[in-house]
């Protein structure tokens, strides 16, 4: 490709420039870009972390001196509870949803993530939702049963009161906008690599967050269903976790820890991530041991599916399983020390400069050591009988946490700043707020351990004067002081006005990674997206940066005025499509706002504004879909520099849209999965798991799932009829599809409402009835996703070649059709009485 | 005179709160106190205390601590290598390592070193598994079995009944015969709770609808604290019960007096506990009908606390949580007879306390 003159190029930039634009004003707001929504999620999520750790210093002042009255006991209760609820939901997982958001589109060569509006949507759904759960503490109505919501304490309502049901109708809104980022994360770090930046070429980071991602989508489902189940029992009675009908408190605890355990790992592996930018940065050569560490990864995502249980070594498990899991929980020590081992072998192997990110992150490992040994003991089942439930067990999942994933994230902070402002945060500043973080918070944690193997239950809110324990909590009070004053300095440090400080380099750390092509005023992301060879393509491409910079990449101009990235294939990163994205928009707030007005309605019963919410949700999503997805093109193919053509659209396996519905079919699979782990709970703890109640019989249920079968087949047909170009036939099919749903939704709640199954009086009746309507809910929204196609059809938004909707409903179909026998043949073929 | 951390709570428990000496029926635990003695010399703000794994007075907790020392050491000096190494790491060096010689250093720290160390440390747990928590019905003789409730926020203690003995119920006290296997039974009325006594073993959950066992085999006499492990609602942190471990003897002797009951004894504390309607939720054995519905009350002035480990037990204290449970312990069932007069109070907590 010749060069072009600088009037061109200046005329391409002008117009990159109109296209990416931030809106200015109020609508500042409805800012799609992934830098923008990147910065005000990772803002968000740092200001919740202070109030939460404001929350602690609370709680640090109670129990300073034993007997102390500063907080009532249920101010204490309420104080603890949200600090942990708010440190784990609102901070750790997503202020790395929000890196990823801001960095991953750099990182890949990307202009951005494929769904932009996607990210706007979860993060305006995070900060609704985190305002309104931490919020209810200053009517005294947070929740106060500690962040792991044991039932029965949990589900009586005279106890918990509003609390309990802020926490689950928060979170769970919450929840859906950790999946969406999972989804979008996901999707970005499969299709929108850089040409040649093959699957082994990516940046560690983009390795860790699909890991993290994929968690995410896997053990976040499990706490959904818990919700569901949790918040019917508080709503309608329906008695899950009631051991007098049947229920039993423990399934809640096995669903909050299949999720709470893999958590950890959600959290800390970004902060891993973090690290493995960072330090072959500073050791300025490659990470020594990429395939160890990816390895590593993987195998720590994997084991912690497998650890839930010993969190629960004293629920009386038989022992067997739980040597099983002291097992599993002892061999995720493995993986996460050649992660350590490898950060150490790449600093031995290169020449370490010396910086503020560096400290952070050394200092972080050191104290995150010792976390993991004492990791090592409480996996120990003889040793974490003692230790569960003390102040051993604060001491050990600070260390983690604040050493694997605080501090690493501090040190990300001072690494990646420049890219926000072109300068370096203070040298200065960042060592001392270090030493008073890293002295601080051994002073405050290290004297946990013996206050805790001395007896110290956790969620005490004092404790008496001759027990051994006031010198303890009184250092650990003025250790948590310390510890404040320096993440103060950081915040400091971060806020304080820096015009007068001279505009740095742009790779001010001679780093080897894509992220440091992006110039922090302009809001294209990538200048021209460049072809990799390298995994440090800064280090190994010499004339990269100008290359990119002098349009010489791939999508140099926007001549159409329309946002576009390339999408490449999954394992080959080979360019398949050029991706128009959407841009700035206010329906995602919208779409946000009334989802959050639907939870937020239900937590005080206002059933009516629930209603009016929802409709306004369905209708702002649709509207988002139906104006902003799977726009037919004016021109199939579009001239994408460097002498390539790309299709504009696609559909099917090789589309965006296609893979995000794949993804989250998996997670919402999961959920279902979880339910039905239920049932089948119910029936192994019980003799007689229907004590006596009739079942839904076999008629209904297995009409029910004949029906879904042939709705099923209806759409496998419409999809083909599609193709043949038939569009009225199509239309025909699609209807006929849509009536064999409606039949089928009805006779799926026919079974247990003909045979009069009253959920109220017993664990069986109400199982079944989850199972029979979580899948009739799917049914109906299959209805709206045909009704959606017949409507696409009907105004010529849908064709033989362009038929993404269809498809993408297809793919949901095969999701449902399972999820519907599988339902209907358990319920109606295995009642469990004998 | 030994002292017993049992009074948590508000500032003016703490002001109002003395030591508490170790009450025991005359025929009953002379010798503990005998026997404690030397550990009595050792100040409790020092490194012992009546609730610490530390300082192990069971099988199970002596075990424990055991596998604890080992992991300590091994522990801080693994921590100490590898921050070791971070440090080496972290200095200029003229030559770098190669990468295959890094390469190898992963591969001997990061894999071979942890699984040999991990599978030592395993194997050495499960097989301690079994030996300090041991399947029941394999233990000979089967152990006794005592039935502990945990209710928001007390504890109810039924002992079966024994030699003739009929079996009796008791609150927030427990006492074992030392040197000898004893089984719990336990289960939870409202919420979850757990049941830990540090000095003796690990902790196991009492879970509504459920049944979880557990034994213990005290090694020394003494008198210990156990708290509630388990998040339980407000005043969690209140509920807590003594642990007494006698010798067999001694221990005998006070089940005896205990399934005997109460002499009916007289006075004006005795006529107004009935008169006010105490003894339609507190039973007192050989002195007022059967009640369940809170703590028992037979030889409460033998207990070392009053409200669950809340405070000492003396007849103030006593008085002062009739006045106002939930003052002292909020969110406490018992309601406030804050309407009674002061005297009435006063004789009732007099009585209570005489109940020896």
């Amino acid at each position: 490709m010749t060069d072009l003159s600088s009037e061109d190029r200046t005329a391409q930039e002008a117009r990159l420039r109109e296209v990416w634009r931030t809106p200015s004003g109020w609508r500042y707001w409805t800012s799609v870009n992934n830098t923008e929504i990147g910065l005000w999620y990772g803002a968000a999520a740092f200001v919740f972390m202070l109030f939460a750790g404001v929350l602690a210093l609370l709680v640090r002042v109670q129990l300073a001196v034993p007997g102390n009255d500063f907080l009532s006991a249920d101010m204490f209760n309420q104080a603890f509870t949200l600090h942990g609820t708010v440190m784990m939901f609102l901070f750790a997982v997503p202020i790395f949803e929000a890196v990823a958001i801001f960095l991953l589109p750099s990182m890949l060569g990307a202009r951005e993530l494929p769904f932009p509006r996607l990210s706007a949507f979860g993060f305006w759904s995070f900060a609704l939702g985190g305002v309104f759960v931490c919020g209810s503490i200053f009517f005294g109505a947070a929740p106060n049963t500690g962040w792991f919501m044991y039932p029965p304490l949990a589900t009586d309502k005279e106890y918990s009161g509003i609390g309990a049901d802020i926490w689950l109708l928060g979170l769970s809104f919450i929840e859906v906008a950790s999946i969406a980022a999972a989804v979008e994360l996901i999707v970005g770090i499969m299709k929108c690599r850089a040409p040649g930046m093959r699957i082994n070429m990516m940046p560690l980071f983009a390795w860790y967050l699909l890991i993290v991602a994929g968690m995410i989508l896997f053990a976040f489902p499990p706490l959904i269903a818990g919700d569901i189940l949790f918040e019917m029992e508080r709503m309608f009675d329906w008695p899950f976790f009631d051991a007098a009908r049947g229920g039993d408190p423990l399934l809640w605890q096995h669903l909050f820890w299949i999720f709470g355990h893999p958590e950890v790992y959600i959290i800390f592996l970004p902060a891993i991530a973090l690290m493995a930018m960072i330090v072959p940065t500073f050791a300025q050569r490659p990470i020594v041991g990429y395939s160890w560490i990816v390895l590593a990864a993987v195998g720590t995502g994997f084991l912690s599916f497998g650890l839930w249980v010993h969190h629960m070594f004293t629920t009386g498990l038989p022992q067997i399983s739980l040597a099983f899991f002291s097992a599993a929980s002892e061999a995720v020590a493995i993986p996460t020390g050649v992660q350590i081992f490898v950060f150490i072998a790449t600093m031995l192997a290169g020449r370490v400069i010396f910086s503020v990110p560096m400290l952070f992150g050394a200092g972080g490992l050191a104290i995150f050591i010792i976390g993991g040994l004492t990791g090592v003991m409480v996996a120990l089942v003889p040793f974490d009988w003692q230790a569960h439930d003390t102040y051993f067990i604060v001491a050990h999942l600070h260390y983690v946490l604040i050493g694997g994933m605080l501090f690493p994230i501090v040190a990300g902070i001072y690494y990646y700043y420049p890219l926000l402002d072109a300068r370096k945060l203070s040298d200065r500043l960042g060592k001392i707020a270090f030493w008073l973080m890293f002295v601080g918070f051994n002073v405050a944690f290290f004297p946990m351990h013996l206050a805790g193997l001395r007896g110290m239950p956790r969620r005490v809110f004092t404790y008496p004067a001759d027990i051994g324990w006031d010198w303890f909590n009184l250092i650990s009070t003025i250790g948590a002081f310390i510890f404040a004053s320096g993440v103060t300095l950081v915040v400091i440090d971060v806020l304080r006005p820096k015009h007068r400080q001279p505009k740095g380099e742009q790779n001010p750390w001679n780093s080897g990674t894509l992220e440091w092509i992006s110039e922090p005023e302009e809001k294209w992301g990538v200048r021209s997206i460049p072809i990799i060879t390298s995994r440090y393509p800064i280090w190994d491409q010499p004339s990269l940066i100008e290359d990119i910079k002098a349009g010489r990449g791939y999508l140099p101009d926007a001549k159409d005025g329309a946002r576009e990235t390339l999408v490449t294939s999954v394992l080959d990163a080979k360019p398949i499509q050029c991706l128009r994205v959407g841009g700035t928009s206010i329906l995602t707030i919208v779409a946000a706002f009334s989802l959050g007005g639907v939870f937020i309605a239900l937590t005080f019963h206002w059933w009516i504004t629930t209603i009016v919410c929802a409709i306004m949700t369905l209708a702002a999503i649709i509207a988002w879909l139906w104006t902003g997805t799977a726009v037919i093109p004016k021109e199939e193919m579009r001239d994408v520099g460097l002498g390539e053509t790309l299709p504009l659209y696609t559909s099917g396996p090789q589309s965006v849209g296609w893979w995000a519905m794949f993804i989250t079919m998996a997670g919402d699979g999961t959920a279902y999965a979880s339910l039905m782990f239920g049932y089948f709970f119910y029936w192994t703890i019980h003799e007689d798991f229907t004590a006596g109640h009739a079942g839904p019989g076999m008629l209904w249920p297995l009409t029910a799932a004949g029906l879904f079968t042939l709705a099923w087949a209806a759409m496998l047909a419409a999809r083909w009829v599609n193709e043949t170009d038939r569009r009225g036939l199509t239309r025909l099919t699609l209807a006929v599809a849509m009536l064999l749903t409606l039949a089928a939704c009805c006779a799926g709640l026919a079974g247990p409402y003909l045979t009069s199954m009253d959920p109220t009086v017993h664990v069986y009746p109400a199982i079944v009835w989850v199972v029979a309507l979580w899948t009739v809910v799917h049914g109906g929204v299959a209805i709206i996703m045909q009704l959606y196609c017949l409507a696409r059809n009907l105004a010529g938004r849908m064709s033989a070649r362009h038929d993404m909707d269809l498809r993408n409903v297809v793919l949901y179909w095969h999701f449902l059709v399972i999820t519907a026998i599988t339902s209907f043949g358990v319920l109606g073929l295995f009642p469990g009485s004998r | 005179m030994r002292k017993i951390g049992a009074g948590a709570g508000l500032p003016l428990a703490r002001r109002r709160m003395r030591a508490i000496s170790l009450k025991v029926s005359p025929s009953g635990a002379r010798s503990i106190s005998r026997r404690a003695l030397p550990i009595l010399l050792i100040p409790l703000s020092g490194c012992t205390g009546a609730q610490s794994a530390l300082d192990p007075a069971g099988e199970e907790a002596a075990a424990v601590f055991q596998l604890f020392l080992v992991m300590v050491v091994g522990g801080a000096l693994i921590w100490i290598a590898v921050v070791g190494l971070l440090i080496h790491a972290g200095r200029r060096r003229e030559t770098p390592w190669s990468a295959e010689k890094a390469g190898r250093l992963i591969a001997w720290g990061g894999v071979a070193f942890p699984v040999v160390v991990l599978l030592a440390l395993l194997a050495y747990a499960v097989w301690l598994m079994p030996a300090i928590r041991p399947w029941l019905a394999r233990v000979a003789p089967a152990p006794e079995t005592i039935e502990v409730t945990g209710e928001q926020f007390w504890w109810r203690i039924r002992y079966p009944a024994s030699d003739g003995m009929p079996g009796f119920e008791t609150a927030n006290e427990l006492r074992l015969p030392v040197g000898t296997r004893t089984a719990f039974s336990l289960k939870a009325a409202d919420v979850i709770h757990s049941f830990w006594i540090p000095a003796l073993g690990g902790k196991m959950d009492m879970i509504p609808g459920r049944t979880n066992m557990l034994s213990l085999e005290p090694t020394r006499t003494g008198l210990f604290r156990a708290p509630c492990a388990e998040f339980c609602g407000t005043s969690h942190t209140l509920m807590a019960f003594s642990v007494v471990v006698m010798e067999p003897d001694d221990y005998a002797t006070w089940r005896r007096a205990q399934a005997g009951g109460n002499r009916p004894g007289t006075g004006e504390g005795k006529r107004l506990f009935a008169y006010h309607g105490c003894a339609g939720c507190h039973g007192v054995r050989g002195v007022t009908g059967p009640a369940t519905l809170g703590p028992d009350l037979t030889f409460f002035g033998q207990r070392q606390t009053v409200g669950a480990g809340t405070l000492a037990n003396t007849a103030q204290n006593v008085a002062r949580f009739i006045r106002d449970p939930g003052a002292v312990k909020p969110g406490a069932k018992m309601p406030a007879f804050d309407m009674l007069p002061e005297k009435d109070i006063a004789a009732i907590a007099t009585y209570l306390v005489g109940l020896q």
